[in-house]
């Protein structure tokens, strides 16, 4: 087979080289499908992250309905389950803990986006808050239920109730030395996108440096600190293991914030594997649910907001 | 008109810069006191034996942590083959596409997935692998393990890669090499610090996580290296030590308390390194 004609391994070359154009096009082609297919992949995740939380509490959701929010006992050996003590519970510290934790993250945001935007002074905080944010939420609950459920208990005595020194106020406490990171480093970022020519013309016009942050800072960084809050909120709602360390495990609706409680995320931790019963394990699925789509409503909002101040974050 | 007199302005200035530098530094007392009494009361506790051997039942003194250490790694290492590769892969798309619904959409459901909670991630990995399985095991906590690191390397790969210069890929292309050798060769390893960083602060992130493990991988008192069995993992085993009632248990709950924290500040610090050393600069 050795007298090829000229003008065979002519078509021959030509067949090899549209070949290669072929590959080339092909893998161009192929490579942006894959590209989409990981995209498709996270759309996929998320899609049946939801859907396999629904179907499991399905059993749950036909048997109480609506009325597993508003019910208000939560007992497994009578089959019985209602979530809003863990409703009040989670609403209360989280909110408790973000008025907390407002004190220092506002502070540290004007620190950082006003007064001390570069320098050792910023990195040294800017260092802090990041250790801060590192340190992993079992170890907060640790030092927390040895360190300050002592100085909880004393001050329970002193203000006269039952001194348990866990509890709600214990576990927002700590919620809210944890939160400071989120809502501190949003603020800080808004606080610095304050154009300069607003201040410097209130500070032209004779404002000292707090009427300038009071009167033009905050106002103009109002919406951007309040996404900043809402992150955070976020983050406090589905805290688990901090919260479930110091918070005293009652399935009752607490009384007051000393008394001890229990959260949405902290009952999953406790009880989900004792959980035995499909209707029992549905309802800790179900409180997992709602849990889900209460901080994806919050984080969703928040970053709407961020995103339309023209944040980077 | 009312009449603000401007010693009293200024005076009010001076006061509030003061309260904002006293608040500021105020918030960093509970972290000196957190990394205080975990040195303090972990470094005791610290020992040859405390990382080599296993732990004992209660009543023996010494034990160690070891098949707790052994466990963070077998779940760290599952976890970043899980998601690594999704996670380079949708970031390369999310730098590459940059406008249209669908890419907003992808970009929405991984700031979705950031935002879930620890402990729901838990019961998924629960539900999609527990339960078929059968068992608690060690691939199980992976998958939760691989899920919250998802997120943070997609975001980090598509932010790194977008601030690389249209005009490499543009003198790459014009060579005539081809789309996927242009990103895989010159896009890739431009941005690859930007990437390593994203990985390193995903592992920091997830290596002190329990809440997902706790009915994923489970914990156990026993070494084991098979990923279909239960596994422990440091977190959850200072978690169990820690609500336990034992005083043996609370000092192993302090020192692996002192191990996880050197681990994870020390790869925050090692990252940050990284990631001033060897920056995408162009």
């Amino acid at each position: 087979m050795a007298d090829h004609s000229n003008a065979d391994v002519l078509a021959l070359k030509v067949d090899a080289k549209t070949v290669n154009q072929y590959k080339f096009v092909m893998s161009e082609s192929s490579f942006r499908k894959i590209l989409y297919l990981a995209a498709i992949c996270v759309l996929i995740l998320l899609v049946a992250i939801f859907f396999s939380l629904l179907l499991s509490s399905l059993p749950a959701i036909r048997h109480f309905g609506l009325g597993f929010l508003a019910g208000i006992t939560w007992d497994p050996v009578k089959s019985e389950f209602g979530a809003l003590p863990f409703l009040i519970g989670t609403l209360a510290t989280s909110f408790l803990a973000l008025i907390l934790s407002l004190i220092f993250s506002l502070p540290i945001s004007i620190f950082l986006g006003e007064y001390f935007r570069h320098g050792t002074a910023s990195m040294f905080i800017k260092s802090m808050i990041e250790l801060l944010a590192g340190i992993p939420s079992v170890i907060y609950g640790f030092c927390g239920l040895f360190l300050l459920t002592p100085v909880i208990r004393g001050l329970e005595t002193k203000v006269g109730v039952s001194p348990y020194g866990v509890g709600i106020f214990t576990a927002s406490l700590v919620l809210s030395i944890m939160i400071i990171p989120y809502s501190a480093s949003i603020g800080r970022e808004v606080i610095s996108l304050v154009p300069s020519d607003l201040k410097e013309a209130a500070l032209s016009l004779g404002a000292t440096r707090f009427e300038v942050i009071r009167k033009v800072t905050l106002p103009y960084a109002y919406s951007g600190i309040f996404a900043g809050i809402l992150l955070a909120l976020g983050r406090a709602l589905g805290e688990t293991m901090a919260v479930t360390m110091v918070i005293g495990n009652s399935n009752f609706i607490p009384t007051n914030i000393f008394s001890p409680g229990n959260t949405l995320a902290s009952v999953i931790a406790n009880e989900f594997t004792e959980a035995t019963g499909s209707l029992y394990l549905a309802s800790l699925i179900e409180l997992g649910l709602v849990l889900f789509i209460v901080t994806t409503i919050i984080n969703v909002i928040g970053k709407i907001i961020i995103r339309r101040m023209g944040a980077g974050v | 008109m009312r009449e603000f007199p401007i010693r009293r302005r200024i005076l009010a200035d001076k006061t509030f810069k003061i309260i904002i530098i006293l608040l500021s530094f105020a918030c960093i007392l509970p972290m000196f006191f957190i990394i205080f009494f975990i040195t303090s009361k972990g470094i005791s506790a610290i020992n040859w034996k405390f990382l080599t051997q296993l732990p004992k039942p209660v009543g023996e003194t010494g034990g160690g942590i070891l098949n707790a250490i052994i466990g963070t790694f077998i779940l760290v290492i599952i976890s970043i083959l899980f998601s690594v590769p999704l996670g380079v892969f949708a970031g390369i798309f999310l730098s590459e596409y940059r406008k249209g619904r669908f890419v907003y959409f992808t970009r929405l459901s991984i700031e979705i997935l950031q935002g879930i909670p620890s402990i729901v991630i838990g019961i998924i990995a629960y539900t999609w692998v527990v339960v078929p399985m059968g068992s608690f095991s060690a691939l199980s906590g992976a998958v939760a393990l691989g899920l919250m690191m998802l997120p943070v390397i997609v975001t980090a790969t598509g932010e790194t890669l977008k601030l690389i210069p249209d005009s490499l890929r543009e003198a790459s292309l014009a060579l005539g090499v081809s789309y996927p050798r242009t990103i895989i060769k010159v896009i890739l390893p431009a941005g690859l610090s930007g990437i390593v960083t994203g990985v390193l602060l995903s592992i920091a992130r997830v290596a002190g996580e329990t809440a997902p493990l706790l009915f994923t991988a489970f914990g156990s008192p026993f070494m084991n290296l098979n990923i279909l069995k239960p596994v422990n993992s440091l977190p959850l085993m200072i978690f169990n030590y820690a609500t336990s009632p034992y005083s043996e248990w609370h000092t192993l709950a302090w020192g692996a308390s002192f191990v996880l924290v050197v681990l994870v500040l020390g790869l925050n610090l090692f990252t940050k390194v990284v990631t001033s050393k060897w920056k995408v600069q162009f």
